[in-house]
């Protein structure tokens, strides 16, 4: 402890105590130590002096541990009187000693409660996401049944916009990511396969893994952590500086003018971005396959010939819209959803990336089922 | 610590020479400013001519290409990170947007400075944010909102209750009544008045409010062509054949055309 800024000497029922040095922010800690000290023990106590003169400095945070230990006194029935106090402080004493601390109380509610209330009000949550999904899905149609009826009415500009900042843009990182996962899983049948004289087999299980599967979902999670992402914050922060209430009150559908250029451009530029990525990892894959597995690119192009069908390309392009509109809807109604404060952003764009990564594989697993049956 | 003396008085901001610019635009040419301790120091001029860029060049926000500022007799330009760091501690400023933290509650928004320079325990740090929000005319019921929850002039006082969280003995407010209405606005000067009075604060005040500068400032600074070009009371604006100073000061908006009004606010 620094030095003695509250000393206290008693006298049969009568308390003096010595306020001294600077009553200010900086020695607030110890001031209230010193002060609690004073209030506790004492024995009966009826009247209590407190001296402020020898005070140099007197601050808010002093002149409100001033007053807790005039209530602590008066609390008790003492009648507690100030004294000494510099007349450029009188107002600043005054001005807290009005202060009431009556604060709402709180309510503890009991652990177990409360884990049972979270887990409810995030099923309530999941059910109100669901909604808001389908909510937008149908008013998307809506907007998009009037745009075919009206083409004029498509922001073409704003659309084009979109796809560079989604399609173009995004090409070198998704052909440089599906490259190497080519090549990874290339390299990893070649490896096991070679065990059991089938290397040439590895060009079957790159062509239809690549093309089926992994081409599309490597491109959909680049694009939900890329653009889906951007869209929410996007969205999300034009929600936070009411940019969007404008457009509504200046008769413009941000449904028309905002969220459905982005999931246009989606809808164009992933189905693009999963063929550019399939290519870039058959490449890859070829690659390796030569330099790791000694298999010669005209041979590795005559077996991907006989391995793979048409079939296949179709089933990884058929699900690349589709992949994409669960993204821009996912993004975009989370990005609706976001409240005034920068945490809420942040936590809608997580919450934009994990459910439309999810989503994303939920839907491959479906069109997975789907393709089985009918055969393809 | 050196204390440079004015007119008897102590000065506790002292620009010199200020050149602030952002690439071939030159906001700030050569500017010189003194504020004097214990004074409400109304900073003026058209938007767009600095006034802003000025008080975020003395916090240190922006960097200046000449000149000096001295605060507390410290020169920034020059000052180590632990004597700006001291420096800090002793203003307050309050933004044009209040620029409460979005994610924190009012308790926590008013206790985030104190708990960060001074360990004090969770009872007084709770006791505090009352006492502050009853200083500036809120109470207990706002601890627990977030920022989006409130309306402008709630925002404002609680920014101010922020910006005035360690006792500062400066506070450094951006246009304070804008975008309050005329009466909120007339409590939110009075406020700072009051405030002013009971703290002993230095206030440097960027604002518009021609009110305010009538009301509560005891000094003007103009900012006009770059430069200062007036500082004094608002006598002085008045009697001033300035060009500038007579369309702001006497224009049709100023109240020297309407007296009555003068006396309207209670």
């Amino acid at each position: 402890m620094s030095e003695t800024l509250l000393e206290g000497t008693a006298k049969g029922g009568r308390l003096r105590l010595a306020a001294a040095g600077a009553w200010i922010a900086k020695n607030a800690r110890s001031l209230e130590t010193q002060i609690d000290a004073a209030t506790q023990g004492r024995g009966t106590i009826n009247e209590v002096r407190i001296d402020m003169a020898r005070v140099e400095r007197l601050d808010t945070f002093g002149a409100w541990l001033l007053e807790r230990l005039v209530r602590a006194f008066s609390a008790r029935g003492c009648a507690t009187k100030v004294e000494g106090l510099k007349a450029d402080y009188r107002s600043l004493v005054d001005d807290v000693h009005v202060v009431k601390l009556e604060e709402p109380p709180v309510r503890r509610a009991n652990q177990l409660a409360n884990a049972l209330a979270s887990i409810g009000h995030s099923m309530v949550s999941v059910g109100g996401s669901f909604g808001a999904f389908v909510n937008l899905l149908g008013a998307l149609s809506v907007v998009i049944i009037r745009t075919v009826a009206q083409p004029r009415r498509l922001r073409f500009t704003s659309l084009v916009h979109q796809l560079d900042n989604v399609g173009w843009r995004g090409v070198p990182i998704i052909l440089l990511i599906t490259f190497l996962v080519g090549c990874i899983i290339a390299q990893q049948g070649i490896f096991h396969f070679s065990k059991f004289g089938a290397d040439i087999y590895v060009v079957d299980m790159v062509g239809i893994l690549v093309l089926r599967e992994l081409g599309v979902l490597i491109v959909c999670i680049m694009v939900a952590g890329r653009s889906g992402s951007a869209y929410t914050a996007e969205l999300g922060s034009m929600k936070m500086r009411e940019e969007i209430d404008a457009l509504q009150t200046m008769g413009f559908d941000p449904i028309e003018v905002l969220i459905l250029p982005r999931i246009l451009a989606l809808i164009v530029g992933v189905p693009i971005l999963t063929f550019l990525g399939s290519m870039a990892a058959l490449y890859g894959g070829g690659l390796v396959c030569w330099l790791y597995g000694g298999i010669e690119p005209a041979i590795f192009i005559e077996r991907l010939k006989e391995a793979i069908s048409l079939d296949h390309f179709e089933v990884g392009m058929i699900k690349a819209p589709f992949m994409a509109l669960v993204i821009g809807v996912v993004a975009c109604v989370e990005g609706m959803n976001v409240k005034g404060s920068a945490e809420s952003l942040g936590l809608q764009t997580t919450a934009s990336v994990v459910e439309s990564i999810f989503l994303v594989i939920v839907l491959d697993g479906l069109f997975a089922i789907f393709f089985a049956s009918i055969g393809m | 610590m050196a204390k440079a003396r004015g007119n008897g008085k102590e000065i506790v901001i002292a620009v010199r020479d200020l050149v602030v610019g952002f690439d071939d635009h030159i906001v700030l040419d050569h500017v010189d400013l003194d504020v004097y301790r214990g004074e409400i120091l109304g900073f003026v001029g058209g938007s767009g001519a600095g006034k802003t860029v000025l008080m975020r060049a003395i916090i240190g926000l922006l960097p200046r290409r000449e000149g000096t500022i001295r605060v507390f007799g410290v020169d920034l330009t020059r000052a180590s990170d632990a004597e700006r760091h001291a420096i800090e501690q002793r203003w307050g400023v309050l933004f044009q947007q209040g620029a409460l933290f979005s994610s924190l509650t009012v308790r926590e928004n008013l206790q985030f400075p104190i708990r960060e320079y001074l360990e004090l325990s969770q009872r007084l740090l709770d006791e505090l944010a009352v006492a502050k929000l009853e200083m500036v005319g809120l109470d207990a019921s706002v601890l627990e909102k977030f920022p989006a929850e409130l309306s402008g002039g709630m925002t404002k006082r609680v920014a101010l209750a922020r910006a005035l969280a360690l006792d500062p003995e400066i506070v450094f407010l951006d246009e304070p009544t804008s975008g309050l209405d005329p009466v909120g606005a007339g409590d939110f000067d009075e406020l700072i008045a009051t405030l002013q009075r009971t703290l002993g604060l230095t206030v440097f005040m960027v604002t518009h409010d021609l009110d305010s500068l009538h009301t509560v400032c005891d000094r003007i600074a103009v900012l006009a062509d770059h430069k200062v070009i007036a500082t004094g009371t608002m006598d002085t604006m008045l009697a001033s054949e300035h060009p500038w100073l007579k369309a702001y000061f006497r224009g049709k908006r100023s109240r020297v055309g309407h007296p009555a009004e003068k006396t309207a606010r209670t």
